[in-house]
């Protein structure tokens, strides 16, 4: 049964017991056992439906707009959380935030990147889309950790650092090429939780630490489906095809090492049940932090290196050298 | 009558006169004249390849490949090359990347996008990586990446200054996040080098863009760039379409960079190795 099939077939279902359930309610007929039948049919269905969503299904679900959001995450996970703002050169990006707070009483930097809830706040946090300031404050907020000992956590959340005219007159490249080499050298434990999109460069640049855990229906690319079948196949119409051949699930993601661990979802995906995805979400952070702390600097940062390190996929003819 | 025959005869030598032209246009070998791609100016080939590949009347630098640049560059018979043998898998089983692999390494003669290696510029030692924009548009993917991080490490536990070219339209889409990650493993490199208090000098040329602008060649301790070559974030493109307005002309070109605080260079062609030789010389 194709996706398509799969889903129709559940949503009839799920009429027809709706259907059943109201004709029972106003008739003297017993339908209680077929009811029951066709419940344990659509939570078997969707169980199916769920475990084997498309690539491109999972990109609609990481996209959606009643996903938690990074801040969502922060206020529940953490206490005293306290926003700090701006790069101290140019302005405050609100599409990437962060400041101090505690977890379980050790104090933290939390950095994000923000979408927003709803329009009028999406246009303020420009769709989470960053701008060199963002990047810049960031690397503020984690060079301020490394000086005050505190882990670094952070939330990814973008479909791509801001392509704009003022973001290449202020040096996108360079800020998140710097944040790209400073995060390698902070001798806190750093760990990065994509939670929805991780798009490209603009998720990477507050993305490198020791730990990378991926929501099960986030995903990473180099590029965004649509742009990437854009320039393939000349056809942003392609992009389901692409979202396939480019391997930017979080099971892909896994199987490259490029994770260390999926953060499972709540069925049918985060956006059903925050509460929920903030429980599931919370012991990677207290496992995470656990695994680090007994770490000498020194063997944290070797780690971390070792582990971009051993990244990508090379064939060596023998025999030389 | 006399008339006819004479015409006959003027006729056949007019047949045949356009067949011996067409012989002698294929005795003249191809690429004896070029016309300057940005000044459309007709030049000399030969000329333009002893003008180091720089157009005479406009000074358009046109692409060096690898080869070129570091023979350019680098004193003669020191060169020593890094991983030559090193090739790209398929990692994520994507259509007909193998393919496209295999016809750009006939058409370049090269296993990927870059060649490292150590050698001297005047004298002076340096490790040097130079990306070829003919392979795969020089974009990047696990050797890539893989090849600088190991230049990258053969500098730092010789001590001796890091040079890198730039030419690379960004990530190379095919290996995916793979590809990506390679930003990060570069970058992380570079920061032991940061640490160890060694020399690296970018030079981006045209053109540097994407994952490539976003890590490595914007981290120099000095960063340099050609005149002309386009450099940036986000493709022209992608930005006309996200604000719905033309840009300008000189957008993202190195003399834009250099005018918004982004370069600390902008160097001729001409120039390169004696500058290049002048900042190692100062890095004693």
């Amino acid at each position: 049964m194709s996706e398509l099939d799969q889903e129709k077939s559940l949503q009839s279902i799920e009429k027809t017991i709706v259907e059943l359930k109201t004709l029972s309610q106003t008739s003297d007929i017993d339908l209680s056992s077929e009811i029951k039948r066709l419940e344990e049919k659509a939570k078997q269905l969707s169980e199916e439906y769920y475990k084997n969503l498309s690539p491109w299904q999972r990109v609609q679900l990481a996209r959606h707009a009643e996903r938690p959001t990074t801040l969502d995450y922060i206020e529940a996970i953490f206490d005293d959380f306290i926003e700090f703002h701006g790069d101290r050169v140019y302005g405050d990006d609100q599409a990437i935030i962060g400041g101090i707070a505690s977890f379980n009483g050790t104090p933290v930097t939390v950095i994000g990147h923000q979408k927003g809830r709803n329009t009028k706040e999406n246009l303020q946090r420009n769709f989470g889309m960053g701008h060199p300031e963002g990047y810049r404050k960031a690397l503020r907020l984690m060079e301020q950790a490394s000086k005050f000992k505190r882990p670094i956590i952070t939330f990814i959340n973008t479909a791509g650092a801001y392509p704009g005219i003022e973001g290449e007159k202020r040096g996108q490249s360079e800020a998140i090429a710097r944040n790209l080499r400073e995060m390698a050298g902070f001798e806190v434990p750093i760990l990065c939780f994509v939670i929805g999109e991780g798009g490209s460069g603009g998720a990477l640049g507050i993305g490198v630490g020791d730990r990378i855990y991926m929501l099960e229906n986030s995903y990473y690319s180099v590029i965004s489906p649509e742009g990437a079948a854009a320039i393939l196949w000349k056809d942003s119409t392609q992009a389901q095809r692409a979202a396939e051949a480019m391997k930017i699930t979080s099971h892909d993601l896994k199987t490259l090492g490029v994770v260390d661990d999926i953060v499972p979802e709540p069925k049918g995906g985060a956006q059903l049940d925050k509460q929920a995805q903030i429980s599931l979400l919370k012991p990677f952070v207290q496992k995470g932090l656990e695994e680090l702390s007994t770490l000498a600097a020194e063997d944290l940062l070797q780690k971390r290196y070792e582990k971009y390190k051993n990244i990508g996929e090379i064939i060596e003819k023998e025999n030389m050298e | 009558m006399f008339k006819d025959i004479f015409q006959k005869k003027q006729k056949k030598k007019y047949i045949v006169v356009p067949q011996k032209q067409e012989q002698t246009r294929k005795e003249i070998p191809d690429g004896i004249v070029t016309k300057c791609k940005k000044c459309q100016h007709i030049l000399y080939t030969k000329d333009l390849e002893k003008n180091e590949k720089v157009c005479a009347h406009c000074q358009y630098h046109y692409p060096l490949s690898a080869r070129e640049r570091i023979s350019s560059l680098i004193d003669e018979e020191t060169f020593v090359e890094f991983d030559a043998d090193m090739i790209s898998s398929n990692p994520l089983s994507f259509p007909e990347y193998e393919e496209k692999i295999a016809s750009d390494q006939k058409k370049t003669q090269l296993n990927d996008a870059i060649v490292t290696g150590k050698g001297t510029i005047d004298s002076y030692p340096v490790v040097i990586g130079v990306m070829d924009p003919s392979f795969r548009m020089g974009s990047m993917g696990s050797v890539v990446g893989e090849k600088i991080t190991r230049a990258i490490e053969h500098s730092l536990e010789h001590k001796t200054p890091f040079l890198l070219f730039s030419a690379s339209g960004g990530a190379r889409m095919q290996e995916g996040v793979l590809s990506l990650m390679q930003m990060a493993k570069t970058s992380a490199a570079l920061k032991k080098l940061d640490k160890a208090g060694l020399l690296f000098i970018s030079v981006m040329t045209d053109p540097t863009t994407g994952g490539v602008s976003a890590s490595f060649a914007s981290l120099g301790d000095i960063n340099m760039a050609e005149p002309g070559a386009l450099i940036g974030f986000a493709g022209r493109r992608i930005i006309e379409q996200t604000i719905r307005q033309k840009l300008p002309d000189d957008f993202q070109t190195s003399e834009f960079l250099l005018a918004h605080g982004q370069l600390d260079q902008v160097v001729h062609r001409h120039e390169l190795k004696k500058n290049l030789a002048t900042i190692l010389k100062l890095h004693q």
